[in-house]
């Protein structure tokens, strides 16, 4: 039987990988799910509310995206719009051309590989260097993140080590603490010489106009402390209504994310430094992006949108704690991108039409998903999409010969009658490679075919009326 | 660009049409997102102190204190802002070397810095810094120690009140701890770009 791609890439992944990919993913969830019951009377109502003012907010980005575009005027922000990842990528050329700014230091985020920014940049001209750690390893290895959170999830240390000796980044030494001292170093002087402070955004609140930036390691900080200098790249779905429901979000976010109460650095930023301060940007720009997140809305998966990238959905994921995340082969991977990759590839939705269907759909991402997002649905909703657009699917099992036995109640009696037989059959001589394959390491349960039809006839005769 | 503005827009408005209803934003008690019974009745100074520790960062509650922290790491050169170095001179010693003058082209040569925060917060431990009350961003960002001088009047007791008092300052950061990374097959290690220590010294 031909697997599905994800299958297929899952058979190329080392073990020892898959083990820590596993290990890690299930540590992180056990210890969310520790922080969030142990210290809140209810944290599900806290994920329904956070879901409901997401979707409220959805639903008005008509009224919400020009009032956050007056505030953010008035606080001194350049307010930009990028309809596709060419034009968010131009509207940063042209900032930095226009300020003769060749060197760039990028904080993560997710927009900035969506539209391939550092790539970009690279072609013309500029030099666009990741600060985050994982990301910075990402980019010198000329790799792919696989985890929204942590990116290098699938690396390891050794493998690291490696890189930076190539790099020129000392002597090969495969201790972690010794390989952060090193980017530590080599990274602080890069801030110093930037010219230009690339972030994200994982908030944006309407009322006030305000950024919110969240980092562990303080690499964004510094991205606005050395650089004169501000671009933000901001998705359209990130806007909250107002500052008062930042509380909310950013108690789940940490938790759901890393498993932490707060993240390190939460910085609020609603303009340019004031003039008295003598370090961070003199000048800020804002780029709002769709890049396909209009589709989104217009779609019956919109709730995907309300995501606040923490990536809870991923550790918890039975699929992704085997695949990892370049078996999504896309920039969002895990059950989120399950639904939003093929959602924003637009006519590119085919080629990753199987994505849904790597799923058992057990529910456990929408049970940790801080804003509720109802992701089996979702999944579900673009099943069908994809027998609607007729997309073909190989690897999945055919269920013709299922079709035909379940609608003719004749052959289906037959077939039970004819399960109690494979009782007396040993597995391995059935003659399905499929069967052979799936019974090398199981065992079949015995087979209690039609015995509902027995029970439910006996209570007919038992009980006659209702 | 702006017929990007007007394309997303419309695109935006076209989506939304087809809604018969739209989602109502949701009214709730921002209490339901606080420890409450972490800080109920307690001293905010005594849970700060408590919860910074938590985070692995430090409270100290007098200058002698910190000088004799900072002497013990063999932290002796560094920045204070000028504001505060009056007040705090007189408890270092000569063995120390502190500029009120933050150079940076010299980042390396400051392990320490000393600054003015804006507030703290008992619940979760952090120190808040802003553009107005914190001399310079990278001297509390570039040196291995950081240290924020904090009134104890100054400290809010959860995230919902320290959020409705960030007022009209551009820059307001929250501080939680030292900056860290789990990056590198998920070993916790502290220092990363920012401090390794993060130290509020708490005074009235």
């Amino acid at each position: 039987m031909r697997s599905q791609p994800i299958d297929q890439f899952v058979t190329t992944l080392p073990a020892d990988k898959r083990a820590s990919v596993y290990q890690s993913t299930k540590a992180t969830h056990e210890k969310r799910t520790k922080l969030l019951f142990d210290e809140f009377a209810d944290p599900n109502r806290l994920r329904h509310l956070a879901g409901e003012i997401k979707q409220h907010t959805l639903e008005h980005l008509d009224t919400y995206l020009p009032a956050v575009e007056a505030k953010m005027k008035t606080n001194g922000v350049t307010v930009h719009w990028a309809a596709t990842a060419d034009a968010a990528n131009a509207a940063v050329l042209a900032i930095m051309r226009a300020r003769n700014a060749t060197k760039m230091v990028k904080a993560k985020t997710m927009v900035s590989e969506e539209i391939g920014l550092a790539h970009f940049l690279e072609q013309n001209g500029c030099e666009a260097l990741e600060t985050d750690l994982g990301e910075f390893i990402v980019q010198i290895d000329d790799d792919h993140p696989s985890h929204i959170v942590r990116p290098i999830i699938h690396k390891t240390r050794r493998e690291i080590a490696t890189s930076f000796e190539r790099e020129g980044l000392g002597a090969y030494n495969d201790d972690p603490e010794t390989i952060t001292r090193r980017a530590r170093q080599f990274l602080r002087h890069k801030y110093l010489q930037a010219d230009v402070g690339l972030t994200g955004a994982n908030f944006v609140s309407v009322e006030s106009g305000r950024l919110v930036l969240v980092t562990n390691e303080g690499n964004s900080r510094f991205s606005l402390a050395a650089p004169k200098c501000h671009i933000a790249l901001v998705g359209i779905e990130k806007l909250v209504p107002r500052d008062r429901d930042l509380g909310i979000f950013l108690n789940l976010l940490a938790r759901s994310a890393t498993a932490q109460e707060l993240t390190v650095y939460t910085e609020f930023i609603s303009g340019p430094k004031s003039p008295a301060q003598p370090d961070g940007p003199e000048e800020m720009h804002v780029i709002f992006v769709d890049n396909g997140r209009t589709e989104v809305l217009a779609s019956e998966c919109r709730e995907i949108l309300r995501c606040i990238r923490c990536g809870a959905c991923l550790n918890v994921c039975p699929v992704y704690r085997q695949a990892s995340g370049h078996a999504y082969r896309s920039v969002y991977p895990g059950p989120v991108g399950a639904v939003l990759s093929p959602l924003l590839a637009g006519e590119r939705f085919p080629a990753l039409a199987d994505l849904p269907k790597a799923s058992s759909l057990c529910g456990a991402c929408n049970e940790v998903c801080p804003v509720n997002i109802p992701i089996p649905d979702l999944l579900l909703r673009l099943r069908n999409r994809a027998k609607q657009e007729n997309v073909p699917s190989p690897g999945t099992p055919p269920m013709g010969a299922w079709a035909l036995m379940a609608s003719q109640p004749t052959a289906w009696k037959a077939a039970l009658f004819g399960g109690k037989v494979l009782n007396y059959v040993p597995a391995k001589l059935i003659p399905v490679p499929a069967m052979q394959a799936w019974s090398a390491k199981r065992a079949l349960p015995e087979w209690r075919g039609g015995e509902f039809r027995k029970w439910l006839k006996n209570r007919l005769q038992k009980s006659p009326t209702p | 660009m702006n017929d990007d503005r007007e394309s997303i827009l419309s695109r935006v408005r076209g989506a939304l049409a087809p809604l018969h209803e739209r989602a109502a934003l949701p009214d709730y008690d921002t209490e339901i997102a606080v420890m409450r019974s972490l800080i109920a009745g307690r001293d905010l100074a005594e849970v700060f102190t408590e919860r910074i520790k938590r985070v692995s960062g430090l409270a100290v509650a007098d200058p002698a204190a910190l000088v004799a922290h900072l002497r013990a790491g063999g932290w002796l050169r560094g920045y204070c802002d000028p504001a505060l170095w009056p007040q705090l001179a007189p408890h270092f010693g000569p063995e120390f070397k502190v500029e009120v003058d933050y150079d940076r082209t010299r980042v390396d040569d400051y392990a320490f810095g000393i600054t003015r925060a804006a507030g703290a917060i008992a619940e979760s431990g952090t120190i808040i810094l802003n553009d107005a009350t914190t001399s310079r961003r990278l001297a509390a960002l570039a040196p291995w120690v950081h240290v924020a001088v904090v009134g104890r009047g100054q400290i809010f007791a959860d995230l919902p009140q320290a959020v409705a008092a960030i007022g009209g300052d551009p820059n307001v950061i929250w501080c939680t701890g030292p900056s860290k990374t789990a990056d590198v097959e998920g070993i916790l290690i502290e220092g990363v770009h920012g401090p390794g220590q993060q130290i509020a010294l708490l005074v009235d």
